[in-house]
């Protein structure tokens, strides 16, 4: 085996890009938090993003590789080492049997993502590798990564020994993504309306665009918690359940907010007040309890425009990888 | 009548029947009203199924809630493999109204089958069924023999893998839900306003909880994971306590 796990993190689950077309079985998607980090980590090792990778909490995981490998680690900056050296963030690395990834500092954001070159080999459930928690099934036997945990990446023809130097052990590859872009401003979020937007008092309307909401500590990966000045409706309104996305803003009977993530459910009966813009999911996957953040209103236009170019340039920077890649192995 | 009348009756139905709105930038809901109506249900299935038949590079996801249909979608993939010209929140509100159009002749989606599900109503599995007797001012014993005394339709599977919202229980049993959800057991049969469902996992719940069935509504290592699907009737009936654990093996 490639790989194994030492000792475990807080939390750490193999994802893909989510498990779709069983939401009407209530099998919700599921997913990286940051879907921006998690589709960089995999192209830097030359993966299509639909390849397994690790999402990682901290306290991070101690993983002993116990083959040569190819890895990227993305998303939060955790202090990735490799033994004893520092690793890059959003740059691939190979490395020589033996050596342990660690992550012994907190620095900032609240996930970070570990790809390897081939994607982690694992069996799919319903056409997806990601972790349902809730249903334990799906990534690795439906549960976080444990003690004693081995994993392997799919066969590749690269001769990672080749790539490295004699006596060293680790080496950075000469590409890496700077995803500053995609980070900016990291606690101004991006919201379009919900259906229930006009119901909520005007005076609430404006304090949810003024306010700064801290995220509350029982948030989660099914959803944030916001703490803030309660939301009102200008009536009660009672809904009957239809589907829910991740971003969503529901208003619970106690005037809070919660924002629903990636294990969200998929569907609910709560009030639809606005939805987090996809382009910037991935800055709000970043943010910790104890954060806070605003919400800024903007158009369905706008939030298509600005996932369109998160995108392109993603594709741009795949096929470059690809090339680097390419060009480094013959 | 001639075409153009059809076409403007059509147009006046259309702007009554629904409505489209944005679920998000990556997702749309058409929603018949706020209610719980047989026939509104099998509307929203039958324009659920005819997406999936018709289903697009992008679809993600077809919802069916119990008078919604919702879509989610990559618009994305949508820009790069569809010409339109405005959003893609548009090209989906066209596509939801074309299926709309596609379905209305459809017949009633005809009741799937029956399914009849063993629950045990022993007190350690009811655990609120002493708080409901109390609030509705009826012996257990009547609570599980309203309960058992009709078929369920099951409007929407959803919220949890296999969870299935069915209504609607007798109004002696109408109850509303917690306010603060508790954690429960996988198995847990439970009422909610109007609806009476089954948690197939288990989850921190909000519903009045009467007993636990050994059936394993979801079965993550079958081919068809989730054993209900919308529009299946239910029927519950009792087993005893030695039944359950001998059904549980």
């Amino acid at each position: 085996m490639a790989l194994s796990i030492i000792k475990p993190g807080l939390l750490d689950t193999i994802q893909d890009m989510g498990r779709n077309h069983y939401g009407n079985l209530g099998i919700n998607p599921g997913g990286p938090m940051d879907s921006y980090a998690a589709q960089v980590a995999n192209l830097l090792v030359g993966n299509c993003c639909t390849e397994a990778l690790i999402e990682i909490h901290f306290p991070g995981p101690q993983i002993l590789f116990e083959q040569n490998a190819m890895i990227a680690v993305t998303g939060a900056d955790f202090s990735p080492m490799l033994n004893d050296e520092a690793m890059p963030l959003w740059q691939p690395v190979v490395m020589r049997k033996n050596t342990v990834l660690h992550f012994p500092k907190l620095n900032a954001g609240a996930r970070c993502y570990l790809s390897i070159h081939g994607g982690f080999c694992i069996p799919k459930w319903l056409n997806s590798y990601s972790t349902n928690l809730k249903a334990v099934v799906g990534g690795l036997e439906g549960r976080p990564l444990k003690k004693g945990d081995s994993l392997s990446p799919k066969e590749s023809s690269i001769y990672f020994a080749g790539l490295l130097q004699e006596e060293k052990n680790i080496r950075t590859l000469p590409w890496r993504v700077d995803a500053s872009k995609a980070y900016r401003l990291p606690n101004e979020i991006y919201i379009i309306k919900g259906r229930e937007w006009d119901q909520v008092t005007r005076p609430s309307q404006l304090n949810l665009l003024d306010d700064n909401f801290t995220i509350h500590p029982s948030s989660d990966r099914m959803g944030y918690l916001l703490k803030g000045a309660p939301v009102e409706l200008n009536h009660h309104i009672e809904l009957i359940s239809s589907a829910v996305s991740f971003g969503t803003l529901q208003l619970l009977p106690n005037g809070q907010l919660v924002i629903l993530m990636a294990d969200h459910q998929t569907a609910g009966g709560y009030p639809r007040i606005a939805h987090v813009v996809s382009a910037h999911l991935p800055k709000l996957a970043q943010l910790r309890t104890s954060d806070c953040l605003q919400f800024r209103l903007t158009s369905i236009e706008h939030a298509e425009s600005l996932m369109l170019e998160q995108q392109k340039e993603l594709q741009i920077l795949l096929r470059a990888c690809r090339d680097h890649l390419n060009k480094l192995v013959c | 009548m001639n075409e153009s009348h059809n076409l403007e009756r059509q147009t006046q139905r259309l702007n009554q029947e629904f409505n489209i709105f944005p679920l998000g930038d990556s997702a749309a809901t058409m929603d018949f009203g706020n209610t719980i109506n047989k026939s509104l249900n099998s509307r929203v299935r039958n324009i659920g199924h005819w997406l999936r038949q018709h289903s697009l590079q992008g679809f993600k996801n077809v919802i069916e809630g119990y008078s919604s249909v919702s879509i989610l979608y990559d618009p994305v993939i949508l820009q790069r493999n569809y010409l339109f010209e405005s959003t893609a929140f548009d090209f989906i509100r066209k596509k939801l109204e074309e299926a709309w159009k596609e379905t209305i002749h459809d017949p009633i989606f005809e009741d799937g089958p029956l399914t009849r599900i063993p629950v045990c109503y022993d007190e350690e599995f009811g655990i609120d069924l002493n708080f409901i007797a109390s609030e509705k001012h009826l012996s257990k014993e009547e609570i599980i023999r309203i309960h058992q005394s009709k078929s369920y339709h099951v409007y929407m599977i959803g919220f949890l893998p296999g969870f299935s919202y069915m209504a609607d229980v007798d109004e002696r049993l109408v109850i509303p839900r917690k306010k603060v959800p508790v954690t429960v057991s996988p198995g847990s049969v439970g009422i909610a306003g109007s609806q009476t469902g089954v948690y197939p996992i288990s989850c921190p719940g909000g519903w009045q909880i009467i007993g636990r069935t050994p059936m394993a509504l979801f079965d993550p290592s079958s081919e068809n994971p989730v054993k209900l699907q919308a529009g299946d009737q239910v029927q519950f009936y009792s087993i005893s306590r030695s039944e359950f654990e001998a059904a549980s093996q």
